[in-house]
């Protein structure tokens, strides 16, 4: 087991070291900075000065692992147009992004199961298939569309909640957030839901279609011949074997959820890293864009290792496999 | 079976012209058809015949299992005298499992693989039976002791993916019957296992039945564990019921052709003879049946009448064909 998990570790390493040179990279496709840095008025002497004292004179292996040096120590440099650490504003913004993915990914999760669940088990019910209907909208319109037609109506015409923003939040010093307040709390109902939808339908779906395949199988006939309640069937027996696709799948969402955030925050003009990102591209601001790469993977790769270490925890045959490989 | 006052006792097990319909665009089929049979406390009755012939369907709509769109279309089902086969679904999961245990064909995929043996025994302990966690778990314990799961303590913990083919099938046993069900019906129990341990299984489940007085409905098409294990044979066909009587009877001298056929087919019940017969053609279709009796278009001995009449059942109390010529003691079928 913890075999198992070192390795994954590293392989988890391996990836971050390949996206920290995607991400380095950028800085160099896009020209010399010394030119956006330094205005017209300058002279050969401080174009020189700036170069070395920016390490610009270095070869690429030593600039790329100086960048990597100051990457895990948390200075992902200045950015260009805030002149301001980049670690700084980050941190001012991940809280807003990381509390709308949590919500919406809590919802996504939790009404996906059961919604997935119920379906499966009243499978030619009128309700289920009245959801399943629905579903479609989820996973087809797009999710620009879903938050402008929320905004129509919750913020325009029936005026009940905020249209964009974050509302009041507290701030706890390493941290700010809406959920101690109402109007922080009333600001998020929105951009959770348009965030969450897609993912909630396509674990809605997910779980549906797993469940029906493990309600077909010999244990499942077993444990109702064993006078087993159709509680214990359903979620003790059934739902936990569905739980090994849903939990890959929903952990590659759940990183969505960070990644696509972009758009919803772009749409309620959340000041979370998505819309520092967006901005960050119209204004050229590499250190930003490096490190919004860098992070957006960091998530990915940690999530990856959650699911793998979730794996083993569900399924004991994977335990066996595992000790021997 | 009489019991010490000199009545005859009330059977575990009682069919009554049990039919399972299954509608479908092209009519309705009829799995099973008016079959009827008793099965008393500690005996075991062996159902053979053909895929298809009604058997494991016949146990499945016992314990209420039937998958929809089949149903019980008519007959009753009796456990120990009471009607069991229209109770309410709420109802019918204390039965089963508590009065009724069921062991299916294939061991390898009746054990959730996620939870471990013991979980699965306790929660069905617990399910039916008033006890304690500590005293489900002792249960557990002795109820994979009896069905021969050596250091039954240690192997609680373990998962079904850490036993054996034949040990998991004792498993499964050991979970059909850990709530001391008075009837068990075993469908295909050692089908799915290797030879040198079919016997072993058979021999557990037989044991297992005398030791508890346990009435067992055993579904197979394997005549050799018929004659090993059951104490009576019913031999299905299409549906019906073609024959129903003590084992020695019916191996040693079938009176319905069909059951000849099937024994004459056999290698364990026709050593000596240098060229086993066979039955010519198929089992009808349940979607083609032929008119009078379901036996007609492949039997050597028909006649007019059979063609239009199903066979009348001929016999005495435990013994029953239907057939209008059946082999008389002493006559050569073929």
């Amino acid at each position: 087991m913890l075999a198992y998990i070192i390795r994954r570790v590293l392989q988890s390493v391996l990836v971050l070291l390949v996206v920290g040179l995607v991400a380095f990279s950028m800085f160099r496709f896009v020209g010399d900075p010394i030119e956006q840095l330094l205005g017209q008025e300058r002279t050969v002497q401080d174009v020189e000065r700036l170069r070395e004292a920016l390490g610009l004179n270095d070869p690429f292996i030593m600039q790329y692992a100086s960048f990597l040096g100051r990457a895990v120590q948390g200075d992902f440099g200045i950015s260009y147009r805030q002149s301001r650490p980049v670690a700084e504003i980050l941190a001012e913004r991940a809280p807003a992004t990381l509390e709308l993915a949590l919500v919406s990914g809590l919802l996504a999760l939790g009404l996906g199961i059961a919604l997935g669940v119920f379906t499966a088990i009243r499978r030619d019910g009128w309700a289920a298939n009245i959801i399943m209907s629905a579903s479609l909208i989820g996973v087809s319109l797009p999710t620009f569309l879903i938050g402008i037609l929320l905004i129509y109506v919750f913020g325009v015409q029936l005026r009940w909640l905020p249209t964009f923003g974050r509302g009041e939040v507290v701030d706890l010093g390493w941290w700010t957030t809406g959920f101690l307040t109402t109007s922080g709390l009333k600001s998020l109902i929105l951009p959770a839901i348009t965030l969450g939808l897609f993912q909630m339908t396509l674990i809605m779906r997910l779980v549906r279609s797993e469940m029906l395949e493990v309600l077909r199988q010999d244990y499942i006939r077993f444990a109702r011949a064993r006078g087993l309640s159709a509680r214990a069937v359903n979620f003790r027996h059934a739902l936990k074997n569905t739980m090994i696709p849903v939990i890959t799948v929903t952990g590659l969402q759940l990183g969505a959820i960070i990644a696509f955030a972009i758009i919803t925050e772009t749409v309620f003009q959340w000041p979370g890293v998505g819309l520092l990102f967006i901005n960050a591209v119209q204004f050229v601001d590499i250190p930003v864009m490096a490190a919004y790469l860098m992070l957006i993977s960091v998530m990915f790769v940690l999530i990856n290792l959650l699911v793998d270490i979730l794996y083993v925890w569900v399924d004991p045959r994977l335990r066996v496999e595992g000790r021997h490989s | 079976m009489t019991d010490a006052t000199g009545r005859t006792a009330t059977p575990v097990l009682s069919l009554r012209d049990l039919t399972v319909e299954i509608p479908t665009r092209h009519g309705v089929l009829r799995p099973v058809d008016a079959v009827s049979w008793d099965v008393e406390a500690g005996e075991i009755l062996g159902v053979v015949g053909e895929s298809g012939a009604g058997k494991s369907m016949t146990g499945n709509a016992v314990i209420g299992l039937l998958d929809p769109p089949a149903r019980i279309a008519g007959g009753e089902v009796l456990l120990e005298g009471e009607r069991i086969d229209n109770l309410p679904l709420q109802k019918m999961r204390r039965i089963r499992g508590k009065r009724i245990g069921m062991v299916f064909q294939d061991p390898l995929t009746s054990l959730n693989p996620l939870l471990t043996v013991g979980e699965q025994l306790t929660e069905t302990i617990t399910r039916h039976l008033d006890v304690s966690d500590d005293a489900a778990r002792t249960r557990a314990v002795r109820g994979l002791d009896e069905v021969g799961i050596p250091a039954a303590k240690d192997r609680l913990g373990a998962y079904p993916h850490e036993f054996s083919g034949g040990m998991r099938q004792r498993v499964v046993i050991a979970l059909a019957l850990c709530a001391e069900p008075t009837l068990l019906i075993a469908d295909e129990p050692t089908t799915a296992l290797d030879v040198s341990v079919q016997a072993q299984i058979t021999a557990l489940l037989k044991r297992l039945c005398r030791e508890r007085g346990m009435a067992a409905m055993l579904v197979t098409h394997d005549m050799g564990v018929i004659a090993e294990t059951a104490d009576r044979v019913a031999v299905m066909y299409a549906g019906r019921l073609a024959e129903i009587g003590p084992v020695a009877e019916i191996v040693g001298s079938p009176r319905h052709p069909y059951t000849d056929g099937l024994m004459a087919s056999t290698p364990a019940a026709s050593a000596g003879q240098a060229r086993l017969r066979q039955i010519p053609g198929a089992m009808p279709r349940l979607t083609r049946m032929p008119d009078g009796c379901a036996f007609h278009p492949r039997c050597p001995r028909v006649q007019d009448k059979c063609r239009h009449d199903p066979g009348p059942v001929v016999g005495k109390a435990d013994y029953r064909a239907a057939c209008w010529f059946p082999i008389e003691a002493g006559e050569d079928a073929a």
